[in-house]
């Protein structure tokens, strides 16, 4: 592991799985075929993330990107591998060594107004954690919460408020002073400016690059907007199906897509054209994660689909420097 | 040739305890048969409320408290209920942002599509069936006849809205408004809807009034752009024009605020602000607060005056068209 590498997912997987109800059961143990209902959410998913850059994440509903987002934040642990947090097994630490990690990487999610309570003040909401782990001293909470909320582009004035009282852009902010309150390494940042309108969610943009500058932050910025991932993120992985499928430098990977699944989703970013543009999309739709397609996951759609890819799963492989791509077409002539 | 829909200074309030809130105030346009119109801004600007009262949707508080809606010759306020009930879903269909909420979700696909087409034509249930068969076919659904027995909820969200579409293309409307159908949908999904509603629109010759909030949604797919804030439509023309030349500076912000890439890390031009209150409407420009165009001029309400032959923006101070395309 390099130095500078600040968090490292190694070969994580995560499983979600049903039970079998008594009916079910009973209809088995007379013979009936049935599984418990398995989903990979994350399948065995491998990522360095340097320190001080941003790691855009993205793919479509269902592609698991969220739910790796919440791994890495501690609120789901793996069903197979390890992250490493500043060189350290994450899952290892206990103690107040565990405490320490969790308050280093906090997340900001995407819904504001689910995401704080709405009983409480923003005062309390921001200073909670400050003042259970001791990082604002006691009787100066109050101030410290004022110059986060400045940092944030709040009104310190707004601090006995609660979260109704706020637009859907403070809300924002608010989410994001919450994350900031325990002066975290990292940021996990979910669908963090999805539900806000054009013209907030280039504010709130700003405020993640101006943040990243002053606090030395490192972001995992997870979106569905290949757009707005372009725009603030260093590199970019792309996830389908559980299964990340191409790696790159942000620039590199818009403009020079490998993965035919890539590819496909750039041509159909909506762009500013002046004149009619006709559509052409991807066939067919994103696979049931119960129930995913043998081989590449995504060749039911891909149109340089060949045998190889209904039998065999592609590794990600280097394809040139600092880029990755998991397709068998890069190893043909 | 006579206009399709003529919609003439709408006014559409609600009178809440607070206050009225002028949500639609003194909104017109025009649509051509067969032409497809962008209706874009952000939350509480009044472009869903607008597609709402076309078709006499608004609900309580809220009412069309003044204007026309001139659809084909009839004024749909004047006319009312009785006309809007035999022209919804036969002549002016309607596609929503979620189709969970708009499909009934205990009754198979081919009951609603039947009870339909069964509204508004004298036909036999399997005439019906069959034009609900065609329908799902015209909107690239595979085995039909199956999925005209399944429920909504076993349906993903693409097919759902696919089924929306398909719903409302069956007694081919004249016109088509539809809210915000592709926002809860992903890119790839999206890019699919888009081609199909395109392609329907150029061969049926069915005119389309689409709502959303992203400019570059519809700037590949709209003849003609309407941009509102706080009720009002700020700017209009062909959508060319707008996007290469936005002239409102509201407009330029909105499309100054979408990320492009060529921009990358760097901080992305901001609107200031935030959209206003529509029970506390600042005096004279609404969006004079948060531009920085404004002066002691737009203390007054601007007009939306014609600055060219089809082109019309609602400002003091806009751009020229030498002040060339928005800043990158």
């Amino acid at each position: 592991m390099t130095q500078d590498t600040i968090l490292q997912i190694d070969g994580v997987s995560k499983r979600f799985t049903k039970d079998l109800d008594i009916a079910e059961k009973a209809a088995r143990k007379l013979g009936a075929k049935i599984a418990p209902m398995t989903v990979h959410a994350v399948d065995n998913v491998s990522l360095d993330i340097k320190r001080g850059e941003v790691l855009g994440l993205v793919g479509e509903s269902g592609c698991g990107k969220s739910t790796l987002g919440r791994m890495v934040a501690g609120l789901a642990s793996p069903s197979n591998g390890h992250i490493h947090f500043n060189g350290q097994d994450v899952a290892g630490l206990k103690g107040a060594a565990a405490r320490d990690a969790a308050l280093k990487i906090q997340m900001v999610f995407q819904d504001p107004m689910s995401s704080l309570n709405p009983r409480i003040r923003i005062r309390d909401i921001v200073g909670e954690a400050p003042r259970v782990h001791g990082i604002a001293p006691r009787g100066q909470v109050d101030e410290y919460v004022e110059s986060i909320l400045q940092q944030v582009g709040l009104d310190p004035s707004t601090a006995k408020r609660y979260p109704h009282q706020f637009s859907g852009g403070q809300r924002a902010r608010i989410g994001i002073a919450r994350a900031l309150a325990v002066k975290p390494d990292f940021l996990v940042c979910d669908e963090s400016v999805a539900a806000l309108d054009v013209s907030i969610q280039a504010q709130v943009l700003n405020l993640f690059v101006k943040l990243r500058q002053d606090n030395d932050l490192t972001y995992l910025f997870v979106s569905h907007d290949l757009g707005v991932v372009e725009h603030i993120s260093d590199r970019i992985a792309v996830m389908y199906l559980g299964r990340l499928v191409e790696l790159g430098t942000a620039e590199d990977l818009i403009a020079r897509p490998n993965h035919p699944y890539t590819q496909a989703l750039i041509s159909e970013i909506p762009t500013f054209e002046t004149g009619k543009r006709s559509y052409h999309a991807i066939k067919g739709e994103i696979p049931s994660p119960l129930n995913p397609p043998k081989g590449c996951h995504f060749h039911p759609r891909c149109p340089h689909a060949h045998d190889r890819c209904r039998i065999e799963v592609p590794a990600l492989k280097q394809v040139a420097a600092g880029r990755m791509s998991a397709c068998h077409l890069n190893d043909g002539a | 040739m006579t206009k399709l829909l003529e919609v003439k200074d709408l006014q559409t309030h609600f009178f809440t305890r607070d206050g009225v809130a002028k949500a639609v105030d003194g909104v017109s346009f025009s649509l051509n048969r067969g032409e497809i119109l962008g209706l874009v801004g952000e939350s509480g600007s009044g472009k869903s409320v607008t597609g709402f009262s076309i078709l006499g949707l608004v609900d309580e508080p809220g009412r069309v408290a003044g204007g026309q809606i001139i659809f084909d010759g009839d004024d749909l306020v004047a006319k009312g209920e009785p006309l809007l009930r035999n022209l919804r879903g036969k002549r002016i269909a309607m596609i929503f942002q979620d189709p969970m909420m708009t499909l009934n979700p205990v009754l198979r696909i081919d009951t609603q599509m039947v009870e339909t087409v069964r509204a508004h034509e004298n036909v036999s249930k399997a005439e019906a069936l069959r034009r609900s068969r065609d329908a799902l076919v015209q909107v690239g659904i595979s085995s039909p006849d199956e999925r005209l027995q399944s429920y909504p909820h076993q349906f993903s969200g693409g097919m759902r809205q696919r089924v929306a579409i398909a719903i409302a293309l069956l007694h081919k409307p004249d016109l088509i408004i539809a809210d915000e159908p592709t926002t809860a949908l992903d890119v790839t999904i999206q890019a699919q809807i888009l081609a199909e509603v395109q392609s329907l629109c150029a061969k049926s010759g069915t005119a389309l009034i689409w709502i959303t909030h992203d400019l570059a949604v519809v700037s590949g797919l709209a003849d003609r752009l309407a941009v509102m804030y706080a009720g009002r439509i700020i700017e209009e023309g062909p959508t060319a024009q707008i996007i290469a030349n936005p002239s409102h500076p509201y407009t330029r912000g909105l499309i100054d605020s979408v990320p492009q890439g060529k921009r990358h890390g760097a901080l992305l031009t901001q609107i200031k602000g935030m959209t206003p209150s529509l029970l506390k409407l600042p005096k004279g420009c609404k969006f004079a607060p948060r531009c920085p165009r404004a002066d002691a001029a737009c203390q007054a309400e601007p007009a939306l005056d014609l600055i060219g032959p089809d082109r019309s923006v609602r400002c003091f101070h806009p751009h020229a068209e030498a002040d060339g395309k928005a800043a990158l």
